[in-house]
C-alpha cells in the first residue's frame, strides 16, 4: 500500500500538485491517468522518489520516501523513469545484473545469477544476453530495462508511460507481462499511461488527475464513460463496452 | 574471456614497455651493468626507475579518471586535463607559489587539489545545464572552460613575473622525474586504487541520476567522490610531471568500445591501456631525436588527435 498526504508540489509559482491525498492498493495493477498537464508524471516522480517532497508524506507500506531510506526502498520499489537513454555500453546481461545492485551491492551471489538467468528468460533476452545495449532495437532496449527492474525483485513496481515508443504488440505484450506480475507473483504494479483503453483494459483500479487534483477514483468498468471523458479530458468521444470492458472510439 | 586475455596481454605489454623506458636514454645502460652496482646503479634507483614508475602511475591514474569523468559527465568527450580540472590545479599551485612560497609540499597539494575541484564542480554544473540532445556542445564547453581558466592563469603568472612556470605545469615532462621528487604521485596511484572499490558506482552514476536513485545509490555522494578522485589524481600529476593531455580521453573510448563500461570489469584495462600508452610516448620523446627529448606531453598531443580522429570515424564494435 502506497499512501500519499497532503503533497503539494509548486515549480515557480505554478502549482502542480494541491494538496493531494491518495491510497495506491496493493496488489494488482493501478493506472495513473488524466490529461496533458494533470500532473502524472509529478505525482509518480514524487512517489518514485525523483523528485524532493516540498510539502506532505509518501510511505510504502509504512516506510517512509526519504533519501535517508534509500538502499531499503531500492528493495521494496523499482522505477522505470519515462526516457531511459543511456550514454554508456553495457551488455542486456551487464545492465540485468545491475538491478541485484540493491540486494548485493555489486557483489552477485549464487541467488542473483539465478535471479538474473529467470529475467532474461521472462523477457526473452537469453538469445541477446550479450548483445551490447547500443546494437539492439528500440523494443529490445526497452525491455531490457523492464527486465533490469524485474531482476530487482521488489513488491512494487512504477512505470511511467512505458508504452511510448512502442509498437502495438510490443504495448500489448509488455501489459500482458505486467498483468502475469500481478496475478502470479503478487506484485504491486503503478504505472502512468496515455491510452484510456490500455488502462480500461489492463488495470485493476484506476486513478483520475485534473490540475494537480484527484479528480476521482475506482474500477475501470465503472470509470471510463463518457461523462469521465467529458469532464476531465474534455472531449466528447464515444464509449462503447466490449466483453465488459469498456472501450474509448478514437 | 576475450577481456582476461586482453588484460593479461597488456600487463605483458606494459611490463615490456617499462623493461624498454628503464634502458633508453643519455647514458648507455646493459642490463648485466646493474648488478654490479656503481654508477649504473645509481642511475637506475635515482632516474629511470623514478621516470619509468612515474609514467606508469601517471597514465593509468589519467586514464581511469578519464573513465570516470566520462561517467559522471555521461559524454564520452571530455577529461580532466582539458575540461579545466588540470588548469585549476595549476591555478591552485600559482596561487601557493605566490602568497605561501614556503609552504609545504602537503599544503601544495592541497590547495592544488581544492581548486582543481572547484573547477570541476564549475565544469559539472554548466555540463548539467547543456542539452541532452547535443552531445558535442559538452567537449566544445569544456574547451573553453578550460581555456579560460587557463588564461587567467596565464594572466597572473605574467603579473607576478612566473611565466617561465606555466611551461612546467602545463606541458607533462618526465625527463625532470627523480628519485625524491616523484613520490607524492604514489598518492594518485592509491587513489585510483581506491576508486576501483567503488566501480560499480561509477558505472551505475552512468546510467544517469533515475537509474542510480532506482538502485538506491547515494548519487549526489558518488558524484562528489568521483570528482574528489580526479582533482587529487590531476592535481598531483600537474604538480610531479605537469599535465598530461588525451590519455583520459582517448583510452576510456578505446576501452569501452572494445569492451563496454561495466567498469569494474574494464578499469583494470583502461589502466593498463593509460600505463602503456604514455610510457610508449615517453619512450617516443626520447629516442625520436635523441640525445634531446619531446615532452610527452607534446608527443601525446600529436598521438591523440590522430587516435581520436579515428575513433570519431571508426565504428565502434558490436558484440564481445
Amino acid at each position: 500500500m502506497i499512501t500519499v498526504e497532503n503533497l503539494s508540489y509548486t515549480v515557480a509559482n505554478t502549482c502542480i500538485l494541491k494538496d493531494i491525498s491518495v491510497t495506491l492498493p496493493k496488489g494488482g495493477i493501478t493506472a495513473l491517468i488524466g490529461p496533458n498537464g494533470a500532473g502524472k508524471s509529478s505525482l509518480f516522480s514524487h512517489i518514485a522518489r525523483l523528485l524532493p517532497l516540498q510539502t506532505g508524506r509518501i510511505s510504502v507500506e509504512g516506510l517512509e520516501v526519504s533519501p535517508s531510506n534509500r538502499q531499503a526502498l531500492s528493495r521494496k520499489l523499482a522505477i522505470l523513469p519515462q526516457e531511459v537513454h543511456f550514454a554508456t555500453r553495457l551488455t542486456v546481461k551487464e545492465l540485468v545484473q545491475f538491478g541485484r545492485y540493491p540486494h548485493c551491492q555489486g557483489r552477485l551471489r549464487s541467488e542473483d545469477h539465478a535471479m538474473v538467468t529467470a529475467a532474461l528468460e521472462a523477457f526473452g533476452l537469453m538469445s541477446l544476453a550479450d548483445r551490447f545495449l547500443d546494437t539492439l532495437s528500440g523494443g529490445q532496449r526497452h525491455k531490457a530495462h523492464v527486465a533490469m527492474t524485474y531482476a530487482q525483485d521488489t513488491d512494487y513496481l512504477l512505470l511511467d508511460e512505458p508504452l511510448n515508443n512502442l509498437d502495438i504488440a510490443a504495448s500489448r505484450a509488455l501489459m500482458a507481462l505486467l498483468r502475469r506480475l500481478a496475478d502470479e507473483e503478487g506484485k504491486t504494479i503503478v504505472i502512468v499511461l496515455h491510452d484510456i483503453n490500455f488502462a480500461a483494459q489492463y488495470a485493476d483500479h484506476l486513478v483520475v488527475l485534473k490540475d494537480g487534483c484527484i479528480e476521482r477514483e475506482g474500477k475501470p468498468a465503472e470509470m471510463v464513460t463518457g461523462a469521465l471523458l467529458a469532464d476531465v479530458f474534455g472531449t466528447d468521444a464515444q464509449v462503447a463496452v466490449v466483453d465488459d470492458t469498456p472501450f474509448v472510439m478514437p | 574471456m576475450q577481456r582476461r586475455v586482453s588484460t593479461l596481454l597488456l600487463a605483458v605489454g606494459t611490463l615490456f614497455l617499462a623493461a624498454i623506458s628503464l634502458f633508453v636514454g643519455v647514458i648507455d645502460l646493459h642490463p648485466g651493468e646493474i648488478w654490479q652496482g656503481g654508477e649504473a646503479f645509481t642511475l637506475m634507483l635515482d632516474s629511470r626507475l623514478p621516470r619509468t614508475l612515474a609514467a606508469v602511475i601517471a597514465g593509468a591514474a589519467l586514464a581511469v579518471c578519464g573513465m570516470i569523468m566520462q561517467m559522471l559527465v555521461r559524454n564520452r568527450f571530455v577529461e580532466p586535463m582539458t575540461a579545466g580540472t588540470g588548469q585549476g590545479a595549476a591555478l591552485g599551485i600559482l596561487i601557493v607559489a605566490v602568497v605561501f612560497p614556503s609552504a609545504s609540499i602537503l599544503t601544495k597539494m592541497s590547495i592544488a587539489t581544492a581548486t582543481a575541484l572547484a573547477s570541476s564542480i564549475g565544469f559539472l554544473m554548466i555540463v548539467r545545464r547543456l542539452p541532452a540532445a547535443q552531445p558535442l556542445l559538452v567537449p566544445l564547453v569544456a574547451m573553453i572552460y578550460g581555456g579560460i581558466i587557463g588564461a587567467g592563469v596565464a594572466f597572473f603568472a605574467y603579473q607576478w613575473d612566473m611565466l617561465q612556470f606555466i611551461d612546467t605545469w602545463l606541458t607533462g615532462d618526465f625527463s625532470g622525474v627523480m628519485r625524491g621528487r616523484y613520490e607524492l604521485l604514489w598518492i594518485a596511484a592509491g587513489m585510483t586504487l581506491l576508486t576501483y572499490l567503488i566501480a560499480d558506482q561509477f558505472a551505475i552514476a552512468g546510467l544517469g541520476r533515475e537509474a542510480s536513485i532506482n538502485l538506491g545509490l547515494n548519487y549526489d555522494q558518488v558524484l562528489i567522490l568521483g570528482l574528489l578522485a580526479i582533482s587529487v589524481v590531476a592535481a598531483l600529476t600537474v604538480i610531479t610531471v605537469g599535465a598530461i593531455p588525451f590519455v583520459g580521453l582517448i583510452v576510456p573510448n578505446i576501452v569501452s568500445r572494445q569492451f563496454g563500461d561495466n567498469l569494474r570489469a574494464t578499469l583494470p584495462l583502461t589502466a593498463l591501456c593509460g600505463a602503456s600508452l604514455v610510457l610508449a610516448s615517453d619512450i617516443v620523446g626520447r629516442v625520436i631525436r635523441a640525445p634531446y627529448e619531446i615532452p610527452v606531453g607534446t608527443v601525446l598531443g600529436v598521438i591523440g588527435a590522430f587516435v581520436f580522429l579515428w575513433l570519431l570515424y571508426a565504428r565502434p564494435s558490436h558484440a564481445r
